[in-house]
């Protein structure tokens, strides 16, 4: 039920994030979530696109230090609370959540957020037991 | 000031007569008590009695930094350790420091030596020497105490560090002499001047400044903003440490080498051969009065020339240039040397690291500052910025406890340091000395 993600490190230099997307355009592949994670010299730009083969290699033959990370998407109620009452099942649970960023689409009536925990199976395991929907990364890359 | 009339101002001709005696009779000490030294002139064909001229002091081989590694710890010394009073090192190439080692008489020697070097920079009995230079291994802290003690003037141990200490202890002691780095004193006047203490009011008249390379216009900028006489100091610990040569106050032009107790000479790096006087090559010392840890053609790996025309000063030692470069890659970073191949081999300890790195020196504030930057493989690669910034402060805190210098660590993309002809460009030095 995981999903993959591209992870992608960056120095902090003007035009990096554009050569990023510049590489993904040329190959035809689309950005479907993204969250970029920085510091003052660098940063790390994480991607969920719709074919991760495609883009690792595009980008590891442009140079790029490229790694492919295990998430959890997992569909978020679109109202107040929506979020909270996941966290709080994670919470109670003492699973750690590494970070987390909203998916653009959404699907249904339905929010998505992809999470990086630390303990991915549990993680995952114990949302659906509480009835929480996660989607599978095939599903992901067709929303 | 002349601290030693007789030995500083001696006809040049009674003052070659004196290093010959001298170097005959430390050859023979060496060949009897130091296993290298003796191994090294028998590989050559030499015997002590052979050296009958001082020009025949060309036939004995270099000594280099290599050997000093190789019979790490004691294995140069050439007084037992009962005689040996005093033990000093400097950082070495791969984490292994130089070790010296002194008898009393050489300490003696030493007091001496930078006692004429104060005397030469304007120093008397009377003067207050505020000493910034580091106390501990490092030869400058002690050196230029027991030659403010040997001369009679009163020296305030300050060591390095802990600046607004040390601009309230320049506002309310009133020295009069200041011993550092020159980046180091640069960096002070700022800081004190930060504190609303000028040094225009402050009592120095001189300031003897080495450890580190820096150029005629620096010595401007130290005069103007330090108001003092900026004079230059040379010194290593495989020759003694500080006070090996000075400049005096009154030419402020080439430094001193005191001849009757190191004989200096100048050749080509390429082919070893010396070189004429006037000539620029590196700068090779052999110590002909030291007892513990005498050094024969040690090769320095400065850049210099040498001057034997007489001086204002009266002085009769022949002067070297200030130091314009060197012949490895050597750097010095705040009085630390530190060679490029000594990062990488802290890198190569840091397990998925490759060696693809580069050394960025830069002054800032008048203080050296080292960036180190390394590229990050999909080994070391995590998409959580809290561990990359780990392995970052880990690489940093390994580099300054293997080394002794502070750097900043910064990851750099696969294939961004630029390689030329296979070898990376592994330093740029954008320091303006």
């Amino acid at each position: 039920m995981q999903a993959e993600q591209i992870s992608i490190f960056i120095e902090n230099k003007a035009g990096r994030l554009s050569d990023v997307t510049g590489i993904l355009a040329e190959a035809g592949i689309n950005i479907r979530a993204l969250a970029v994670a920085d510091t003052s010299d660098f940063g790390v730009l994480r991607l969920i696109v719709d074919n991760n083969a495609k883009a690792e290699e595009a980008l590891k033959n442009s140079g790029f230090t490229v790694r492919k990370t295990k998430v959890v998407a997992v569909k978020v109620e679109d109202k107040p609370g929506g979020l909270h009452r996941i966290l709080e099942i994670l919470k109670n649970a003492r699973i750690n959540v590494e970070y987390m960023y909203a998916f653009i689409q959404q699907s249904g009536d339905k929010a998505v957020m992809i999470f990086r925990f630390d303990q991915t199976g549990e993680a995952i395991k114990t949302l659906m037991d509480k009835g929480v929907t996660v989607i599978d990364g095939k599903t992901l890359s067709t929303l | 000031m002349i601290f030693n009339i007789e030995y500083e101002t001696m006809p040049r001709e009674a003052l070659e007569s004196i290093q010959l005696k001298r170097l005959q009779t430390v050859l023979s000490r060496v060949y009897a008590t130091v296993p290298f030294y003796k191994k090294k002139l028998d590989d050559a064909g030499i015997l002590p009695g052979d050296i009958k001229t001082l020009k025949d002091l060309e036939k004995i081989p270099f000594t280099t930094k290599q050997d000093l590694r190789d019979n790490y710890p004691f294995g140069m010394f050439a007084a037992p350790m009962a005689n040996v009073v005093r033990i000093h090192a400097s950082s070495g190439t791969t984490g292994q420091p130089t070790v010296v080692g002194y008898t009393a008489r050489d300490i003696n020697t030493w007091a001496e030596l930078m006692a004429r070097a104060l005397s030469a920079a304007g120093a008397s009995r009377g003067d207050i020497i505020h000493n910034a230079y580091g106390y501990g291994l490092f030869t400058g802290g002690l050196g230029v105490h027991y030659g403010a003690e040997k001369l009679g003037a009163s020296v305030i141990p300050v060591s390095g560090g802990n600046t607004k200490r040390q601009a309230i202890i320049m506002r309310d002691f009133k020295p009069t002499i200041l011993t550092a780095t020159p980046s180091y004193a640069l960096h002070l006047a700022e800081a004190a001047e930060e504190m609303g203490i000028s040094f225009k009011d402050l009592h120095f008249k001189a300031g003897i400044f080495g450890a580190e390379p820096w150029s005629e216009d620096m010595r401007e900028e130290i005069e103007r903003k330090l108001n003092l006489d900026a004079i230059d100091i040379y010194g290593l610990s495989e020759v003694m440490g500080p006070g090996v040569s000075i400049e005096c106050l009154e030419a402020k032009k080439g430094l001193h080498i005191f001849e009757d107790h190191f004989i200096p000479e100048i050749i080509n790096p390429e082919t070893g051969n010396a070189l004429p006087y006037g000539e620029a090559g590196e700068l090779v010392f052999t110590t002909i009065t030291k007892e513990a840890f005498p050094i024969l053609r040690y090769r320095t790996r400065d850049i210099t020339t040498l001057n034997p025309e007489p001086c204002i000063c009266g002085r009769t030692h022949v002067r070297m240039g200030k130091v314009s470069g060197r012949t490895d890659d050597m750097l010095i970073i705040r009085g630390v040397n530190v060679f490029p191949s000594q990062i990488e081999s802290v890198l190569m300890q840091v397990e998925g690291v490759e060696p693809h790195y580069q050394l960025i020196v830069d002054r800032k504030d008048n203080l050296d500052t080292l960036t180190v930057r390394v590229e990050i493989g999909e080994k070391l690669f995590s998409d959580e910025v809290k561990q990359l910034q780990e392995l970052e402060n880990r690489i940093s805190k390994d580099i300054k406890e293997t080394l002794g210098v502070s750097a900043k660590v910064k990851l750099a993309e696969p294939k961004s340091i630029a390689r030329s002809e296979g070898k990376a460009a592994r330093v740029v030095d954008n320091r303006k000395i």
